[in-house]
C-alpha cells in the first residue's frame, strides 16, 4: 500500500495551517499597534456576554429574517465542522470513517450534518438573494462598492461550494458502499445525498472511486483555502465576534472615557500649589502625549480588534440618523477604512523589517475625513445595532478629539459654543449670574 | 398659574443649616431656552406641590462639560467638570435631580473618575419615585383618552437603558401610549446630541429632526412626550417644518404632569 495520499494529505493540512497561523501572526502585531486599555475586569461578565451575544447570537435575532438565517449558516459550519476532525484523521491514516464504531450515534450525527448542510445551502441561497436580487439598502450601499460587494458574495459562493462538496462526497460514499466497495465500510445516515447517490449508480467501482476521492480532496482543501481566506475577507468575524465580544466596553454605552493625560494637566492647572515654572517631572522622557487619534496607532487595541472583527452587515449604517438623512457618515465605513488603514501600516511594516516608515497617510483625512466625524449626533444607534459589541463612536469620538485639541478644527459654530461653556459656563452667551433668572419669569 | 415658586439654592440652605433631599440640576438649557425653562417651572411646581425639599445651585451652577465633551474638548470638559465636583462637593451633595439626559448622562457616568460620585436621577426617574411612594398623584385630567407617542432620549434611552419611567408617568395619565416604529433601544436620535444643537447639519437630503418628527406623526398623535429639552426643541421645530403645530404638541412629561394637575 502507498502513502503517498497520506503524504500527500499531511503536507496540505500543514501548509493550510502553517500560512493560516502567519496571517494570525500578523493579525496579531496588527491589533498590537493600538494604544493599551485595560479590559481584564469583571471576567465573569465578559464570558456572560460572550456566550449571550457571539456564541447564543441574541443580537443577531434582534432582525429576525436575518438573524434566523445567520443562526442557520452559524449552526451548520460549527457542527459539520466536528466532521473535519474524522476528515483529518481519515487523511493522515488512510482509514476510512474512522468514527463509524459509534454505530448509531454516527448515523445520527452523519444525518444531521447533512440535514444542517442543506439547510445552510438554502440560506445561503437566500443570502444572496438578499444581496443581489432584493438588493437591500445597505448590502447596495456605496461603502460597499467593488472588493467589498466582491468579497461578500465569493464568501457565499465558497459555502455553496463547500457543502455541495460534502453532500456529493456522501452520496458517493454511499454509493459505494451499496455496491460493497472494499475499504468502504457500511456507516452512517445519509438522509439527503441518499437523493444524490443514485446519480452514481451506473459508474464502476472504479470510476466511482476517482468521483469520491475528487469530492473529498476537494472538500477539504476548499475548507483549508477559505480558513485561509478569512484573514483576507470581513468573514473574519467567525472567529473575532468571540473576543471582540469579551473585550467590549462593559460601561453604560454614554459613558464616554475620560482621557487621563488630559486630567493630570486639568488638575495640576487647577491647583493652586502647583509650580508653573517647576522643572518637568522626571518621566517625560517619554514622547508627549498626543490627544485624540489621526491614525491607527492612536486609537486603542479594541477598536482596532473591532476594525477586523466587522463583517460589514451595515445593520449600524443603516440605524445612524446622520446616514439616514444622507450624511457622508456611515459607521459601517468608519470601521472599514479603520482596517483598511491598519492593514497598510502592516504591509509597510512588512515591507520594511517590521518597522513602520511614514508614508505621509493617515486614517484621518486619507480614510476619514471630518464632514464624516462632524455628522455624528452620538446616539449610540451604531452600537447598540451591531450584533458584535463593536463601537464605531469610540472612534469618531478620538478622531473628533484630535481634530479640537490637536488642530483647532472644530466648525466654527462649536467654537464659539465652547468658548460660551469656557467663559459663562453655558453655550449660549448668557451670564452665569443669570441662571436663575426663570425663576421671578412669566 | 401665579403661584410663587420655591425655589431655594443650596448656598440659602447652607446659611439655614439644611441639606436637601436632592439637589435640582436645572442645566443650561433649563436655565436659559425658553422653551426649556417652561420645562424647569413645571417639574418645580410639582417638586413644590409634593413637598419636596430640594434646592438648586443657582448662578454656582455651571455647563455640565457635555457638549465640550462630545464636541471633542476632553479639556473643556475636565475643567467644567472639576469646578462643577468642587461646588457640589462642598455642599456634600448626595442626590441629584435633573430634566436634562445629556447632564443627566455626565453627572452620573462621566463624573465618578473626576471626584464627583452622587445618586443621579433624571427627573423622569423621580416622579415615578413620589408616585411609587405616594407623594404624588397623577390623574388623566385634561389629557385623559389623549394619543401620546413618547420620544426616546438617545441619553436616557440607549445611553443609560432608562425606558420605562417616562412610559410609567405618562401611563398614568390615562391617555393611550402609542408607540413609534422606532423606539427605546431602536429609538432614533432627534439630531441635537453630539453637540449637533450647536452647529449646522452637514450636507445631506434631510434634517434629523424631520426624520424623526415623521415617526411621530405617524402614530397620529395629540401629543409627542418628551424627556429632553433639546428633544424637544428638535421636536417642535419639526413639527412647525411638517405644519402640524395647530394640531400637534411636543411637552415635557413634567409639563404633562404639572398641567394634568393643573399646577
Amino acid at each position: 500500500m502507498s502513502y503517498i495520499d497520506n503524504i500527500l494529505f499531511a503536507i496540505l493540512l500543514g501548509l493550510g495551517f502553517g500560512y493560516f497561523a502567519l496571517n494570525v501572526k500578523k493579525l496579531i502585531r496588527n491589533i498590537k499597534l493600538g494604544q493599551d486599555v485595560n479590559r481584564s475586569d469583571n471576567p465573569k461578565e465578559r464570558w456572560a456576554n460572550m456566550a449571550m451575544i457571539a456564541l447564543g447570537q441574541s443580537k443577531m435575532v434582534k432582525r429576525p429574517v436575518a438573524g434566523i438565517l445567520h443562526i442557520i449558516v452559524y449552526v451548520g459550519f460549527v457542527i459539520i465542522n466536528i466532521e473535519l476532525l474524522e476528515i483529518i484523521i481519515d487523511g493522515l491514516f488512510g482509514t476510512h470513517r474512522v468514527f463509524a464504531f459509534m454505530g448509531g450515534f454516527y448515523d445520527v450525527l452523519i444525518g444531521s450534518f447533512e440535514i444542517l448542510a442543506f439547510l445552510v445551502l438554502v440560506a445561503v441561497l437566500a443570502f444572496l438573494t438578499r444581496r443581489n436580487i432584493i438588493k437591500l439598502k445597505r448590502f447596495i450601499h456605496n461603502d460597499l462598492k467593488g472588493w467589498p460587494k466582491s468579497d461578500a458574495n465569493y464568501i457565499l459562493y465558497f459555502e455553496i461550494v463547500l457543502m455541495l462538496l460534502f453532500l456529493f462526497l456522501n452520496g458517493s460514499d454511499l454509493a459505494l458502499q451499496m455496491k460493497d466497495a472494499p475499504h468502504y465500510t457500511k456507516a452512517g445516515a445519509f438522509p439527503i445525498s441518499q437523493f444524490i447517490a443514485p446519480l452514481f449508480e451506473s459508474m464502476s467501482v472504479g470510476t466511482l472511486i476517482i468521483f469520491e476521492r475528487a469530492f473529498w480532496w476537494l472538500h477539504i482543501a476548499g475548507i483549508l483555502v477559505f480558513m485561509n481566506y478569512l484573514y483576507y475577507s470581513k468573514h473574519l468575524h467567525i472567529l473575532l465576534a468571540f473576543p471582540n465580544t469579551y473585550f467590549a466596553d462593559l460601561n453604560p454605552k454614554g459613558k464616554f472615557d475620560n482621557l487621563e493625560s488630559v486630567t493630570k494637566e486639568v488638575k495640576l492647572m487647577m491647583d493652586p500649589n502647583a509650580d508653573p515654572f517647576a522643572a518637568p517631572a522626571p518621566d517625560a522622557d517619554a514622547a508627549p502625549t498626543k490627544f485624540g487619534a489621526s491614525d491607527v496607532q492612536d486609537l486603542n487595541w479594541v477598536q482596532l480588534l473591532n476594525a477586523y472583527t466587522c463583517t460589514e452587515c451595515g445593520r449600524c449604517t443603516s440605524a445612524c440618523p446622520a446616514n439616514i438623512t444622507g450624511k457622508k457618515l456611515s459607521p459601517r465605513k468608519i470601521m472599514m477604512d479603520t482596517r483598511d488603514r491598519m492593514e497598510e501600516v502592516g504591509k509597510n511594516m512588512d515591507a520594511n523589517k517590521g518597522v513602520f516608515v511614514p508614508d505621509n497617510k493617515t486614517l484621518l483625512n486619507d480614510y476619514i475625513t471630518p464632514e464624516e466625524l462632524w455628522a455624528c449626533t452620538s446616539c449610540n444607534a451604531c452600537v447598540e445595532e451591531c450584533p458584535v459589541n463593536i463601537s464605531p463612536l469610540s472612534i469618531i469620538m478620538d478622531m473628533r478629539r484630535y481634530l479640537v485639541m490637536e488642530q483647532s478644527a472644530a466648525p466654527m459654530s462649536l467654537n464659539a459654543m465652547m468658548t460660551n461653556v469656557e467663559n459663562n459656563g453655558a453655550p449660549w452667551q448668557y451670564s452665569q449670574q443669570d441662571r436663575l433668572n426663570w425663576k421671578n419669569e412669566n | 398659574m401665579s403661584e410663587v415658586l420655591s425655589v431655594p439654592t443650596m448656598a440659602e440652605m447652607l446659611a439655614e443649616g439644611k441639606q436637601p433631599e436632592v439637589l435640582f440640576w436645572v442645566g443650561c438649557a433649563g436655565s436659559f431656552d425658553d422653551r426649556a425653562k417652561k420645562i424647569t417651572k413645571a417639574f418645580v411646581k410639582i417638586l413644590n406641590r409634593a413637598g419636596v425639599s430640594f434646592a438648586v445651585l443657582g448662578a454656582e451652577e455651571s455647563c455640565t462639560g457635555d457638549p465640550a465633551k462630545r464636541a471633542g474638548n476632553e479639556f473643556l470638559f475636565q475643567m467644567q467638570a472639576m469646578m462643577n465636583i468642587e461646588v457640589l462637593n462642598a455642599y456634600e451633595a448626595k442626590k441629584i435631580v435633573t430634566a436634562c439626559p445629556h447632564c443627566f448622562n455626565t453627572l452620573k457616568n462621566e463624573y465618578p473618575e473626576l471626584g464627583g460620585n452622587y445618586e443621579v436621577v433624571h427627573h423622569t426617574q423621580f416622579l415615578k419615585s413620589l408616585l411609587d411612594e405616594g407623594r404624588l398623584t397623577i390623574e388623566g385630567g385634561q389629557f385623559k383618552g389623549k394619543r401620546i407617542t413618547f420620544h426616546d432620549p438617545c441619553y436616557l434611552g440607549r445611553a443609560n437603558k432608562i425606558y420605562e419611567a417616562p412610559r410609567d408617568l405618562i401611563e398614568k395619565l390615562d391617555v393611550e401610549l402609542v408607540e413609534m416604529k422606532r423606539s427605546k433601544a431602536n429609538g432614533l436620535c432627534c439630531g441635537a446630541g453630539g453637540a449637533q444643537m450647536f452647529k449646522d447639519a452637514e450636507p445631506g437630503n434631510k434634517e434629523v429632526n424631520v426624520e424623526r418628527t415623521e415617526d411621530a406623526l405617524e402614530t397620529a398623535p395629540d401629543i409627542i412626550a418628551a424627556g429632553c429639552p433639546f428633544c424637544n426643541t428638535m421636536l417642535t421645530d419639526g413639527v412647525k417644518n411638517k405644519e402640524k403645530e395647530a394640531q400637534v404638541k411636543v411637552m415635557d412629561i413634567a409639563e404633562l404632569i404639572a398641567n394634568a394637575k393643573d399646577l
